[in-house]
């Protein structure tokens, strides 16, 4: 555990290996991205049994001495960072590995396991930060890391877009994260994890300021996590390749502003405010982006939908004070969402096309996705058994538990949604008959389908860490020693839990009476306003447009303007003075040597005779 | 022995150096402007020669200076002679005006 601080550096190393030799290895660099991403993995693994007997490990020496304030850098293994060095350097080999099959054949197939090494490395080092100043420079790294992958096809208009407006949404919370940063600095003397938490519960904190920065923190959060209303750019990041949007728009980076608002859960539950702010936001994008989900026509923007959807489900988790429920649904989700893009991308690269209009009837095409696909479905629309049942139910019951009942009832019908949308996915792309001509259809190749395969296992049991019936192991070792963090589990009444599984499994009826057995139309469906409103996802992106751009660009437009005119024409007008004065000088330098000698005799006669007058010395 | 005052070869240096300034400043054709240049230097010679003489603290390394000049106007000449003749060469004209290509 001592040595934790080396996982990291394993992906570092494939990034600068790969960008230095990349081109000569061509597609064996694969094999040392895997090769790397399996050792930071099984290093974590290691780490992560270690936890489970020793004390937090942490290590720091000083970094930067200014006056009398230390900046210190190190690393901590406490409970959260081990469960999320595993969750995220698993989901990473796994991704290399499968990377391998999807990516063949690309011409920069090196450079795309460069930047895999890279978004690893800053990952890991992020989850490793033990204070906010070196969370927050990995946090950067992370958002430089997607929006190169985002971007990865740059020749494409839309990959280009998609991976500006990532950088920049996500920037725009960055600002509050970084200003939230900086009062806490200012408050409390330190980055610190550990100092933060213990001047909020001495008191040393005002409570508006705890409030203010906990909110201003959570912005960024939200801009990473893809939360209402700076959820945008997480749709629209589908351009980058589909293991890209398995490991980082699933996984990994989207769940950063999780884990942000959880390791930070201490600050948090110190304000009330703080919380139901966290709470509402979380609740509102649950249902929102679920409502979008259930109409879109692309298979990867529906996932991204559901991702937006779910994270909300975990702010959800934490603003109502369920800070183990956040973290295991962060820890299934990361399973079965990443399982979810992977069989998308295995559909995909045997269909060529992301329209599910266009496809139908793969079931019997594509024998091992199409039951993969459909584990991962159950998993995440919370059919009971599945992982995402337990963990979709600890956060319904600490919603319940906590009070909030409208935000709860909320989420209630955001799992309806969910269960219908997924179901709508599966049976539009599995199920019926082929909607346009597809002969060449073939089963990806096993370094595809194992990874999924292996996924797909741990969406069935990943929930078996922390159920109400065998035992609340995950909990109880989530919050042991830590009261601030709450209870292990959170008592709720049973009905709670029928009522989860009553909604999923009548979405999933409806979704099959809609789309499979087609006893009830389509067609109304497609006709009603409802329908244009959410296939246009609120006209939120045309509401940016109209208000936010156009203001921009207008402000742009003026500073434009006076740089063009008064900063340039100040600098022409001292620029041009000098050269003209420059130019009235060279009028003296005629090249008639004899008039130099003239001059410089007038002048040195002038001198006598000024000499002579004063007598030797100018007074 | 006969008492030419020290004034008498100040004086003769003085009209001698003003002629070779005169000339210097004033005439267009390169080889009087070199010759003029001499007129100059053998003034300051005079006055060398006159103080080693008639100075303050009269001692023989005024005349040694004087050989010195001599020797370094004679090394000048040889340089500015030749540089006039390339000179010559190249633009067919000894008049100092037409000499004028180094401006701005």
């Amino acid at each position: 555990m001592e040595n934790a601080w080396i996982i990291p550096l394993f992906p570092l190393l494939s990034f600068l290996f790969l960008i230095f030799f990349g081109k000569r290895l061509k597609e064996a660099s694969a094999y040392i991205g895997i090769l790397l991403s399996l050792a930071s993995f099984v290093y974590s693994l290691l780490v992560l049994f270690e936890r489970f007997t020793s004390p937090t490990h942490k290590a720091e020496s000083v970094w930067l001495t200014i006056g009398d304030v230390q900046l210190t850098a190190g690393f901590e293994v406490n409970q959260l960072n081990a469960l999320m060095l595993v969750i995220v350097s698993l989901v990473s080999f796994l991704v290399h590995t499968y990377s391998k099959g999807y990516m063949h054949g690309d011409e920069r197939f090196h450079v795309y396991y460069a930047y895999l090494g890279l978004f690893t490395f800053a990952m890991l080092g992020l989850v490793l930060s033990p204070n906010l100043l070196q969370t927050y420079i990995f946090w950067e790294l992370v958002g430089l890391g997607s929006f190169l992958l985002i971007g990865f096809y740059f020749y494409k208009e839309e990959a280009k877009k998609a991976a500006k407006k990532a950088f920049i949404m996500t920037r725009i919370g960055d600002v509050g994260l970084l200003i939230g940063m900086i009062l806490l600095f200012w408050q409390v003397g330190s980055f610190e994890y550990d100092e933060i938490f213990a001047a909020v519960e001495a008191g040393a904190v005002s409570s508006t300021m705890i409030t203010l920065t906990a909110i201003l923190i959570f912005i960024g959060a939200v801009g990473k996590s893809g939360q209402f209303p700076l959820h945008t750019w997480l749709p629209d990041a589908m351009e980058g390749p589909t293991p890209v949007s398995a490991l980082i728009h699933a996984a990994t980076m989207v769940a950063a502003g999780v884990y942000l608002v959880a390791s930070l859960f201490p600050l948090f539950t110190a304000s009330e405010t703080a919380l139901m702010t966290v709470a509402i936001i979380g609740a509102f994008t649950a249902i929102f982006a679920a409502s979008i989900g259930l109409v879109q026509k692309d298979i990867k923007r529906v996932l991204a939908y559901s991702t937006v959807s779910q994270l909300g489900y975990m702010m959800l988790a934490l603003g109502s004070a369920g800070y183990v429920a956040g973290v295991f649904h962060l820890m299934t989700h990361a399973f079965f969402k990443a399982l979810l893009f992977l069989a998308a991308g295995s559909v995909i690269h045997a269909v060529h096309t992301q329209d599910i209009e266009k496809m139908g009837g793969l079931w019997k095409k594509l024998r091992v996705t199409g039951p993969l696909f459909l584990i991962g479905t159950l998993a995440i629309s919370g059919v009971p058994l599945f992982s995402g049942f337990f963990s979709k139910d600890e956060i319904l019951i600490a919603a319940w538990a906590h009070g909030n009942t409208v935000l709860f009832w909320l989420a209630v019908i955001a799992a309806f949604f969910t269960a219908f949308y997924m179901f709508r996915l599966f049976f539009m792309v599995f199920s019926g008959e082929s909607r346009s001509d597809m002969k060449h259809v073939k089963e990806s190749p096993s370094v595809m389908t194992v990874p999924m395969m292996v996924l797909a296992i741990l969406a069935v049991v990943a929930g078996y860490v922390n159920t109400p019936w065998f035992g609340t192991f995950l909990g109880d070792w989530l919050t042991e020693g830590n009261p601030a963090l709450g209870h292990g589990h959170i008592e709720g009444p049973s009905w709670i839990m029928i009522v989860a599984t009553v909604v999923s499994l009548l979405g999933i009826f409806l979704a099959w009476l809609i789309y499979s057995k087609r006893s009830l139309s389509r067609d109304w469906l497609g006709a009603s306003t409802l329908y244009t409103i959410l296939y246009n996802k609120y006209y939120i992106d045309e509401l940016y447009e109209l208000t936010v751009l156009k203001v921009t660009k207008g402000l742009s437009l003026i500073l434009r303007f006076i740089e063009t005119f008064i900063v340039e024409g100040i600098v022409k007008g001292v620029s041009g003075a000098v050269s003209g004065l420059g130019h009235l000088g060279s009028r003296f330098q005629s090249g008639q040597i004899q008039r130099y000698g003239a001059v410089a005799f007038v002048g040195l006669a002038i001198l006598i005779v000024v000499f002579a007058v004063t007598g030797g010395y100018l007074k | 022995m006969s008492s030419v005052p020290l004034s008498a070869y100040l004086a003769l240096g003085l009209i001698l150096f003003c002629i070779g300034l005169y000339g210097a400043l004033t005439k267009r054709n390169i080889i009087i402007v070199l010759i003029s240049i001499e007129l100059m230097l053998n003034a300051a010679n005079i006055n060398l020669v006159a103080f080693s003489k008639f100075g303050v603290m009269p001692s023989i390394t005024g005349q040694i200076f004087a050989l010195f000049v001599m020797a370094v106007a004679a090394a000048e000449v040889a340089v500015g002679v030749a540089i006039l003749i390339a000179l010559y060469r190249n633009r067919n004209t000894v008049n100092i005006d037409e000499v004028n290509t180094l401006k701005h």
